[in-house]
């Protein structure tokens, strides 16, 4: 009994067991997601996460602790950024025509992104450090949360935010296009990754690479301009 | 692909150098993508070990997103008091977002479509 325990208490600190966790976790999420079609509902982050969350409640487990071992996963998000430069070369042709449509969609999608999320929470009595949290959510999480910091923001909560805003889109992008009738799968694409940063390239990666490689490049742009629109807001609130 | 893997590393640190000596806005990793679009359309094609790797990689972007996401366990008591507030917040913002894009950008392709085709067979 004593042997058991101690070899739990071992294997509990260890970032073996949580990198283990997460990529088991991800391999089952993953093969639900392909049963059901790759329908959105079924999303491999929303599922991977239920799971890790369960398993870290029955143990209790901290984040600190899941996190020495899933690290090694989070570190894999830099070279996968710099990664979809190559989506991006492949469809230079394609993004170069599509410079007029990729200008005016950036700043429109982007100033609605920011003054519809602080807006409705403003509206439903959410307090300023909240605000400030939410302005930035649209944008991958590095950059959120920098700009969260600078705004007087709360940078782990916008941390979240983030997160749930990426599943939202990547759930809803393709009912609400198929609703708008828009079947351009850079429309698409540049949408979800605009309003939904990687979580949303992601699922553009899924339907095909046109809208993955918009998607990124959606992401990488509205990167920029939310941190250029986002210091207005502190004029406004 | 070890040297696949060494030139987006490579591109990621030259990326957070250049972000950090610049004070510019930005995650290390978008500048590093630049830097390797930039370096990719200077040379002409993207090597072959390079495309398999970060295919292999890109195809499983959304496991690199559980870590994070995981880290809604150390918020839930913020998220007990403003949860619905900012439960609606993300709901209409992200819709209204995706809406907006996804129109600007079908009416001004449309836009230039037509005022290419006005121009007539010359392009």
């Amino acid at each position: 009994m004593t042997n058991v325990e101690s070899l739990w208490v071992y294997l509990h600190e260890t970032p073996l067991l949580w990198l283990t966790v997460t990529l088991a976790a991800y391999t089952i999420a993953d093969g639900i997601s392909a049963r059901a079609g790759r329908r959105p509902i079924a999303n491999p982050i929303v599922i991977a996460t239920a799971l890790i969350i369960a398993a870290l409640l029955a143990t209790d487990t901290d984040y600190k602790t899941y996190f020495s071992g899933a690290q090694f996963v989070h570190f894999i998000l830099g070279p996968a950024t710099v990664a979809l430069a190559i989506p991006l070369v492949d469809n230079f042709k394609q993004i170069r025509r599509a410079a007029v449509p990729i200008t005016l969609a950036l700043v429109a999608g982007s100033a609605t992104a920011i003054v519809t999320a602080v807006g409705t929470a403003w509206l439903l009595g959410a307090p300023h450090e909240l605000l400030m949290s939410l302005a930035p959510k649209s944008v991958t999480t590095p950059i959120a949360m920098g700009l969260s910091q600078t705004l007087g923001g709360l940078p782990s909560l916008t941390a979240v935010l983030v997160v749930a805003t990426g599943i939202f889109g990547a759930i809803t992008v393709t009912p609400l296009m198929n609703l708008l009738k828009v079947t351009d799968p850079a429309a698409r694409g540049f949408a979800v990754g605009l309003a939904s940063h990687g979580m949303g390239t992601a699922r553009a990666f899924q339907a095909n690479v046109l809208a993955g490689s918009f998607a990124g490049l959606a992401m990488g742009l509205n990167g920029l301009m939310t941190a250029l629109l986002v210091p207005l807001l502190t004029l406004l609130f | 692909m070890i040297a696949a893997l060494t030139l987006l590393l490579l591109c990621q640190l030259g990326g957070e150098i250049i972000v950090r000596l610049l004070a510019l806005p930005l995650p290390g990793p978008v500048a590093g993508l630049v830097l390797l679009a930039a370096g990719l359309a200077i040379f002409g094609r993207v090597p072959e070990s390079l495309r398999s790797v970060s295919t292999g990689i890109l195809r499983n972007l959304a496991l690199m997103f559980v870590p994070a996401s995981v880290g809604i366990i150390t918020q839930i008591d913020r998220l007990e008091t403003y949860g619905v507030a900012l439960a609606v917040s993300i709901v209409v913002s992200t819709l209204a977002a995706m809406t907006v894009t996804a129109l600007v950008f079908r009416w001004a392709t449309l836009r230039v479509n037509r005022s290419e085709t006005r121009e007539g067979p010359a392009s």
